[in-house]
């Protein structure tokens, strides 16, 4: 029979391996970065928010809130940079809701791909976009007067620690995504997270004009002890080792609940 | 391990079947979407799979793609069970559906080259099947361009393309001509028959009794999640009563002369006013030649003459003696003999 010749015998293991999870993983990140450039104006949030928050914030608010706008940067951007990986955390759930939709998923599912690799592509291709955001938004301030008095590697670091804390968000930003019907949502559920997280922080002013119950919740808010944590480092002074430990305890915590219920729901849409 | 090659046993499938499905059932909170469906694919044949929608079919296929899991039964395809090796039966199938899709930001090339990675072909496997398959589906023009910008055959080709990237040896076509027009339509059966030709083994799903004729050798007919006919075509056919043959008087006034005469030489003849054609059941090719011969000697002017395979409201309307249970299309069953007014 013909079809003998055009099936050439498989190995037998079911065994995907390392280093064939790391080529679909590549493959899949690639597709991912394709998808960007394919669509230049998805690339939008990430280029622009860090821009016109920067502008928003210290142009508008920043001789109110600290009394002259050069405090107010200092005081401010290093906090962006968790906001800016949040934000952009929460569109991986977007992005993930829409390839389910479009029936592309169904296609990567009939293939012989461990599920995992899908999942950790986004993860890759979110890593870049994070990266590009990260660094124009610090050129950005450089450029309108911000002072780097950590230095260069404290700048690093704080650039790592948000990277690491938005990386724990992506997985409740893909549950979002797979649980939610459609991708606008996702968006707006992840707005609705996205909006008293951000503003009932440390991030844009210190908390200690806020009423007490509110203070009660922007001190257990992560994306405080980020800012604290990014102000910091590229500050150069301040405390750093008590909120980048509460950081990574809350990443670790977020991402030991929500990627496991993540791959088990994606496991579960098998 | 159940290999395709070991004799039938009681749990594995039997040699030389492809796909071998043994009471499936998929439950959709109360729905049934499958209520204990058989069936079995030999090797390099094709079979249709013919229905309504929400028959079943395209649940039956995202069962035998492991896209999801059957509530009870078994399937085998290649000798894999669904359940049991998932993964070695992804190796072996290749989908074409209206689900499983190419992304459409990416350029052709670049969606058959990451199923080629996906796949396990090193860079150069991958970047040569690509450009083989746009090649053979004549796409290496709109190779560079974005799946989106594609016409709708185009984006049918580059799924046919998309689903045959790891030499499949089943193929599933989900409905592969749905949505298109006639010219496109042709142009997919051509590849499908090509790619039957060079040996695949097909399971077709279809809601056109023309399409599966045209592809398939073997029919199994579902409704409401059963298996309510199987066969070789030719024998479905004969037991829902073969074609009709359709004039279309040059004078619509005559049409109730014409089916006067034709009953008078004993053949079951039926008009619509509404549609202007003349319907005669034909269950053997003497009535042809009888129907143009009464009409010719009679001195009417004959405009067109057609034949139609019954559509699939017909071959339900046969089989089950109730009309296929979907939204009314109503055009394809002419109203039968009634009165023109004028």
């Amino acid at each position: 029979m013909t079809t003998a010749t055009l099936a050439p015998a498989r190995a037998e293991d079911t065994g995907i391996g390392l280093a064939g999870h790391l080529r679909h993983v590549g493959a899949l990140t690639r597709r991912n970065l394709m998808r960007i450039k394919a669509d230049p104006e998805s690339m939008f949030d990430a280029v622009l928010m860090p821009i016109i928050f920067t502008v928003l914030f210290v142009y508008v608010f920043g001789g109110a809130i600290s009394g002259g706008q050069d405090a107010y940067k200092q005081y401010m951007i290093p906090g962006l940079l968790g906001q800016t990986g949040l934000t952009l955390a929460m569109a991986v759930g977007t992005g993930l809701n829409s390839d389910f939709q479009t029936g592309v998923m169904d296609r990567f599912r009939t293939l012989p791909i461990g599920r995992s690799s899908v999942l950790l592509s986004k993860i890759a291709a979110e890593t870049c976009r994070a990266l590009l955001s990260f660094t124009i938004l610090i050129v950005f301030s450089l450029i309108l007067g911000f002072e780097l008095n950590g230095g260069v590697l404290n700048a690093l670091g704080a650039v790592g620690l948000s990277l690491v804390f938005g990386m724990s968000i992506v997985w409740i930003s893909m549950l979002l995504g797979m649980a939610l019907r459609s991708a606008q949502a996702v968006q707006g559920v992840a707005m609705l997270v996205l909006m008293p997280m951000q503003f009932g922080s440390s991030i844009f002013a210190p908390t200690d004009t806020m009423p007490g119950w509110l203070q009660a919740f922007t001190k257990v808010n992560p994306l405080s002890a980020l800012a604290d944590a990014c102000r910091a480092l590229m500050n150069g002074h301040g405390a750093v080792a008590h909120p980048t430990f509460v950081v990574l305890a809350w990443s670790a915590a977020i991402t030991a609940v929500f990627a496991p219920l993540a791959v088990a729901r994606f496991r579960k849409r098998t | 391990m159940t290999r395709i090659s070991t004799a039938p046993n009681d749990r594995g499938p039997a040699a030389g079947n492809a796909v071998e499905v043994h009471g499936i059932v998929k439950h959709f909170g109360t729905t049934k979407a499958l209520d204990g469906v058989d069936l079995t694919v030999r090797e390099g044949t094709v079979l249709g799979v013919l229905g309504p929608n929400g028959a079943g079919k395209t649940t039956l296929v995202r069962v035998l793609s492991t896209l999801i899991k059957p509530d009870a039964g078994t399937a085998f395809v290649g000798g894999y069970d669904v359940l049991r090796q998932p993964k070695q039966l992804r190796r072996t199938i290749g989908l074409t559906g209206q689900y499983a899709s190419v992304d459409e930001l990416l350029s052709g090339y670049e969606n058959l080259y990451l199923i080629g990675r996906l796949l396990d072909l090193s860079r150069r496997d991958a970047k040569a099947r690509a450009t083989e398959l746009l090649e053979r589906f004549s796409l290496t023009e709109a190779a560079k361009r974005p799946a989106k910008t594609y016409s709708g055959g185009m984006r049918r080709r580059l799924d046919l393309a998309a689903s045959m990237i790891g030499r499949p040896r089943v193929l599933y076509l989900d409905e592969p001509t749905t949505g298109l027009d006639p010219r496109t339509r042709n142009e997919v059966w051509d590849e499908v028959q090509r790619m039957v030709a060079e040996g695949s083994t097909v399971l077709l799903t279809t809601q056109y009794m023309e399409e599966a004729e045209q592809l398939a050798g073997e029919l199994t007919v579902i409704d409401r999640g059963r298996v309510i006919a199987a066969g070789g075509i030719a024998e479905l056919k004969a037991q829902v009563g073969g074609r009709t043959l359709q004039v279309r008087p040059a004078h619509p006034a005559e049409l109730p002369e014409m089916a006067r005469c034709l009953r008078d030489t004993g053949l079951t003849a039926t008009f619509s006013a509404d549609t202007g054609l003349l319907s005669v059941p034909i269950t053997a090719d003497e009535q042809l030649t009888a129907v143009i011969g009464v009409l010719g000697t009679r001195g009417f002017a004959v405009a067109g003459i057609d034949t139609k395979l019954p559509s699939l409201d017909e071959v339900f309307l046969a089989i089950t003696g109730k009309p296929a249970d979907r939204p009314a299309p109503a055009d394809d069953v002419p109203s039968l003999a009634k009165e023109p007014v004028a």
